[in-house]
Formats: C-alpha cells, structure tokens, sequence
C-alpha cells in the first residue's frame, strides 16, 4: 500500500532471542499512532527493527514503506526515503559539531548539497521553535548534553529532515513537564497529511501532549488490544496487568 | 629489502608520483663515508669547524648502536643510500629562478599556491637543498631572519654557533649522528626580542631521488619575548626501495617567548623518519610541539620539551595515523628542570589496514623542579582486528610537590555510534570518517585553518574502506 508504513506478521530477534512474535501494525500518513507496553514487551525493538538497527534480526515478516520492502535496505538508505527514529538513548559523537553533523543528515536525506544559508535560516527557525539557544550548534553532538537537550536535539533532527514516517522511542522518558511541552507542541507542528507517526511509550503522560488517533499494547512481542485515545486513560488507571491477565496465554518475555 | 610497491603504498597516496627530470647537479657514491662528507664541505664552502664536527659525528654514527626498545630499524641498509644530492645551483627566492623541472613537482603539490595563504615565508627543500625560500617584507624589516640552515650559518655565524648542536649533540643517538654528519638544507630562523611573528613561517620537504637520505637541519631561535609559529610538510615517490629521513630539530625559546612547531608528515610508505626534535625553554617561556604523523613507513619521534626556566610550559599535541605497512612510533618527552613549570601531552592515534600507532612517552621530573605540574592523555582508536596500537609511558619524578595525571583509553568506532549517524541518512562510511574526525578534533582545531583541512583529508583519504 502506497503512503503507509505497513508492519506485516513481523518476527525478530536480539542474540538469538525472540522478542517480536508475529507484529502487525499499518500507519498511514497523516496518522499518530501511539504503542504502548510495559517493560520488555519489545518496544524498542520495535523502534530499532524498523530503523534496520544491525543488532536485531528479523527471522519473518515484512516491513513495507509506501509498498516497498524495506528489510533488504541498509540503516542509510531507509533513511534516505524518508524514515526516521528518535533514539530513547542518544549517543554522543564527540568532535563532531552538532550543526556539521544536521547538514550533512539533511543533504544525505534531499540527495544533494543543499544551499549553505537557507540551510542555516531553516535551522535557526526550527531552533527558536523548540526553545534551543545558538551555542547548542557548536557543542560536539550530544556530547555533554541534559537528557532534555538531547531529546530537544532529536525532534530537532526530526523538525529538519522531514521525514514520512517518524517513529519516536520513549521520547518522553528523562523529560520534565516544561520540556516534554516543547518536545511535543514541536512533534504536533509537525503533524499533517505527509507524515505519519509512531510513538512508543511506557506511560500515558505525553498522550495528553500529543493526542494519538489510534493506540496499540504491546505485550509478549505481539500488539494484544488496540483502540482510540480512550484507552491510554484506562492504561494509567489500571496499568498493564488487567490486559496480560486478560490475554495471556503466551508469557511475557523479559 | 625491497618490497613491492602494491603491498606497502596505499593507492590513495597522492604525492606518490615520480620526476625524472629532476636530475642531481652534485651526486656523490652511496654510503655513509669521510669522503662524502669531504666533498659536501667543498661544495658548500664550509668553515673548517663544521668539516671537523661533521667527521666527528660520522665516527659516532658507525660506533652507535640502536636501543634494543627502537622498533623495526635492523632492516636499514646504509650502505645502499646516497647520502648527499642536490638538483640545484643555489637556493632561488622567487619562483621564477626556481629551475623549472623542480617548479613543475612543486605545482603539482600545490607548495607554490601555498604562497597564497597566510604564510609570513616559505621554503621548499628537494632533496638536499633548498630550493626556494622566501619571507614577507614585513618580517625581514623587523628582523625575523628565515633563511635555510647553511645561509644561516654562513649569514648568522655567532647566533647559529651559539646553539648549534647545544640541544641535541651528536653523541645523543644514532640518528642525531648520522644527521650531524651529511646536515644539508632546512631552516634557520631568528626572532628577535619583542618580535610577534602573527603569520606561520612555513616549509616543505621533498624527497625525489630514490634510496635517498635526506637530513635537513632546523634552528630555531626565539628570543625573550617573541613569538612564531612554524610549520612543516613533507611527501616523498613511492619506490620499491627504502629511503631514509633523519632530521634534527634545535628550538630556543628564550625568557617569555612561545614558539608552536606544526609537523604534517606525509611520507610515502617507503621512507624511515627517524628525527630528533628538542625544545630548550627558559623562564616563562612556552613550547608547543603539533606534530601530525599521516605517512612513512616507520617512524621514530618522540619531540621534547626540556623546561630550564622557572614557569615555563611545554606542550605536545601529538597525532599518528598508522594506515597499511606503517608503523607510528611517536610521542612526546617532558624534562622538568626548574620549579614551577607545567606541562601537557594529549596524544591521539589511529590505527587501521593493519597500520601500527604505538605511543611511546617520558615525563621526568629532576629534583630542583619543584612545585611542577604536567597532565599527560592519550587515546587510541583501533579501527579493525588487524591493527594495533601500544602505549608505552615513562615517569621519573624526583621533584617534590609534583603533580602528575596519566589518562589513557582505547576505543573502536562504536556501532552504536554508527548505527546513529546512518540513521539520519548518513552513508557508513562518512559516518565512520565523522566518527574519526571528531576523535582527532582536539588536536585538529589547533592548527591553521588550510592545514586542518590538510589533516582531514590525509585521514579521510586513508579511511577508505577501512570499517567493513
């Protein structure tokens, strides 16, 4: 299916360790889509299987962007056509300049040495958006950096290569209220009919930020319950445990 | 001893070409021999003293043995080098009395656009001589003296005899010996008191003859209060055969004076340097060494910083990159010699095609050099299973009051750092060239601007392919 990232009967593994156990999910553009789950459910491996992180390997299944398989891609090339995953824990590249690094993310992305000023005037823009000061630009990339200022750094990255399909992991976990309001009026900015949104979470919290329509749990590698906005509320209330009582038959792995 | 040249010589070693028009107008038999020295003296009408030293230097060569630690230099066959050869009449100071065959090889290297940086000189040595020198108006009308090493000495007699040889005498290795002996070309520099030398005085060597020795001589005299930076460069052909580069260093920094002495080796991987640098500071002065190792196929270089003056500070920024056939056997050596100096060692390396980067350092500490401090770190980047890196670190600390910080660490290119770079679009191996480039950008963003780009594309050049 064109414009839509389609996750079809998807198996995958970490040292020989199956975590995603038969996970089917189709986001379209347009769509927010929020996963919900609660510890070692696989969602980041979720998160890092789509982005094609090396560590993880799928055994069965497809991933499918905008009707095109994309398992056989490498981490760049996925990129390049437009996916893009916001890292739980971002890593620190020391030397490199935070702004080097933006510049050449966004000429890989648009396939071609984009023009120096409009560049700088697009960055400062998306900057001031999220509350980020000049300095940040020239610190070494996320080296150093509060949680909160790495978080800031992703949405950033996110703000400027535009991509179609945006899948965010555990985005608000480390944030305080006052970030986690400018992490997600910057992801709602975003929000239109070209991109399309998964957002993976442990707690309900950002979900009152950033309103998903459509919301999957995650339990045992497998969404067990999907539903509207409503049942991120019932989540808070109730926690995990009335769902894995109510559907287990397979255990939740570790 | 000869190799072949696909094994040792990486194809992106772009300085590797050869001219065979360069033609030596002196050329004298191979081997390190009296009479050679005899017939150098003659051509460059030497004074008596410097025959004598030069032949005293010459027996000390052939006495001297290597250390047993000095790594992988029992293959040199010194008899098969030549030991003197120059392709010139006499040193030019515009380019158009520069003979055009040697013009021609510095085009290609790109040394005469070098002019149009920010330089405040430039010299350029093929093979034993210098063929060019040059220093801006500006410098000479306030006395900064730039001339190569053997003008310096006919030019300059009292300050050049003064410091000669005072720093590093022929009896401290093998190799200062040896250069002590067949000295030819290299840079005599004089700054004097009060002078700010803003803009780098800058040269550039030039091996062209195969199994060659080039031994350029270098004396640097700062005097209270001034300031300069100089800068080297250096390429040689690839050949099947080996030469060998063995130069000496002599730096003077007098009361308050800073010199920085910035090194970009890019040596085919033919060549041996083997050098000796040393830095005599005084009072309050401040020697910085930068010394940037891209090339060669050993080398064995470890430049010091001998503190003989309350409050001076020493610096090395060293920098090694050890790619296929070359071993880095670099470092840094402090001596604390009077109370209240300071000093530093930030030391990185990288190691990939099988390269070997090995840090070698001494810090010693003598008991009048009270109250010191010196902070020494070095980190090495291993980028695959076939390469290696070493650390080897002396401290001899007989002051008191003497603080010393060791910090070391060896790293790969981590996949969670490649993992997040090509996830925003970035091919692999611009991400592990980023990843590289940061690593050395402590050392990187202390050189001038057009030398920095230099770097990173030596380095660039070399990580082709190397993170499978």
């Amino acid at each position: 299916m064109t414009d839509s990232l389609e996750i079809i009967d998807l198996h995958a593994k970490i040292e020989e360790r199956e975590i995603l156990k038969g996970l089917n999910l189709t986001i379209r553009k347009g769509e927010v889509h929020a996963i919900m789950g609660p510890n070692g459910s696989g969602k980041s491996t979720l998160a890092n299987t789509i982005a094609g992180n090396p560590k993880y390997t799928v055994t069965s299944g497809e991933i499918r962007m905008n009707g095109e398989n994309i398992l056989g891609m490498e981490v760049d090339e996925r990129a390049r056509k437009g996916l893009f995953l916001a890292f739980q824990y971002p890593c620190e590249v020391p030397g490199v300049r935070t702004s080097n690094f933006l510049r050449l993310a966004c000429n890989a992305r648009a396939g071609k040495e984009l023009d120096v000023m409009e560049f700088y005037d697009k960055l400062e823009k998306k900057m001031k958006h999220l509350e980020i000061n000049d300095a940040f630009m020239k610190r070494y990339l996320n080296e150093g950096f509060s949680g909160g200022e790495k978080k800031r750094n992703e949405i950033l990255q996110m703000m400027m290569l535009e991509p179609e399909y945006a899948v965010m992991d555990e985005t608000d976990s480390g944030l305080d209220i006052d970030a986690l309001k400018i992490v997600s009026e910057g992801v709602n900015k975003l929000r239109g009919p070209n991109l399309g949104v998964l957002i993976i979470t442990h707690y309900e919290r950002i979900l009152r930020y950033i309103k998903p329509d459509f919301i999957h749990i995650l339990v045992g590698g497998k969404i067990v319950k999907s539903g509207g906005a409503d049942l991120a509320a019932h989540l808070e209330e109730h926690g995990y445990d009335w769902i894995t009582k109510d559907v287990t038959p397979t255990p939740v792995s570790a | 001893m000869s190799t072949l040249v696909q094994e040792t010589a990486p194809s992106t070693y772009k300085e590797g070409f050869h001219d065979d028009d360069i033609k030596a107008r002196h050329k004298v038999p191979k081997g390190a021999s009296h009479e050679v020295i005899d017939y150098m003296c003659d051509v460059k009408g030497e004074p008596d003293w410097m025959r004598a030293f030069r032949h005293r230097s010459l027996d000390l060569f052939l006495k001297a043995t290597l250390p047993a630690w000095m790594p992988g230099l029992r293959d040199i066959d010194y008899d098969a080098i030549t030991y003197y050869a120059s392709p010139i009449d006499k040193s030019a100071n515009k380019w158009e009395d520069v003979p055009e065959e040697i013009r021609k090889t510095y085009d290609k290297l790109g040394i005469a656009k070098e002019e149009q940086k920010m330089l405040g000189g430039l010299g350029a040595q093929i093979d034993s001589e210098m063929a060019y020198h040059n220093i801006q108006e500006t410098l000479s009308k306030k006395g900064v003296v730039f001339l190569s090493c053997d003008e310096g000495m006919k030019q300059y007699p009292e300050i050049f005899k003064e410091h000669f040889a005072k720093s590093i005498p022929p009896e401290d290795n093998k190799f200062a010996a040896l250069n002590s002996a067949f000295w030819s070309g290299g840079s005599f520099v004089y700054i004097p008191k009060g002078v700010k030398c803003d803009v780098p005085l800058s040269v550039y060597f030039r091996i062209n003859a195969e199994q060659f020795g080039q031994f350029e001589r270098t004396l640097i005299v700062c005097d209270d209060d001034s300031f300069c930076h100089y800068v080297e460069g250096c390429s040689a052909p690839v050949y099947t055969t080996n030469s060998l580069h063995a130069a000496v260093v002599e730096i003077f920094v007098k009361e308050r004076a800073r010199c920085r002495y910035t090194t970009i080796q890019n040596w085919s991987t033919d060549v041996y340097n083997l050098v000796t640098k040393r830095a005599f500071v005084y009072g309050k002065g401040i020697m910085e060494w930068v010394d940037g190792n891209l090339g060669s196929k050993r080398t064995v270089k470890y430049p010091s910083v001998y503190m003989l003056g309350e409050g001076a500070h020493g610096e090395v920024l060293s920098l090694a990159s050890a790619d296929k056939g070359m071993w880095q056997d670099a470092g840094a050596k402090m001596v604390f010699m009077a109370p209240n100096c300071t000093a530093r060692i930030n030391s990185k390396s990288i190691s990939g095609h099988g390269g070997r980067a090995s840090y070698r350092g001494l810090v010693q500490v003598n008991p009048q050099a009270t109250n010191c401090r010196v902070q020494v770190n070095c980190d090495a980047l291993i980028l695959d299973a076939s390469s290696r890196s070493d650390t080897y670190p002396v401290m001899e600390v007989d002051g008191d009051l003497v603080t010393v910080e060791h910090e070391a660490s060896v790293s790969s290119v981590s996949d969670e750092q490649l993992f997040y770079l090509t996830s925003r679009g970035i091919k692999k191996e611009d991400a592990v060239s980023m990843i590289v480039n940061g690593f050395i950008e402590p050392i990187v963003k202390e050189l001038p601007m057009e030398f920095a780009v230099e770097i990173n594309r030596l380095i660039n050049m070399q990580m082709e392919g190397s993170v499978g």
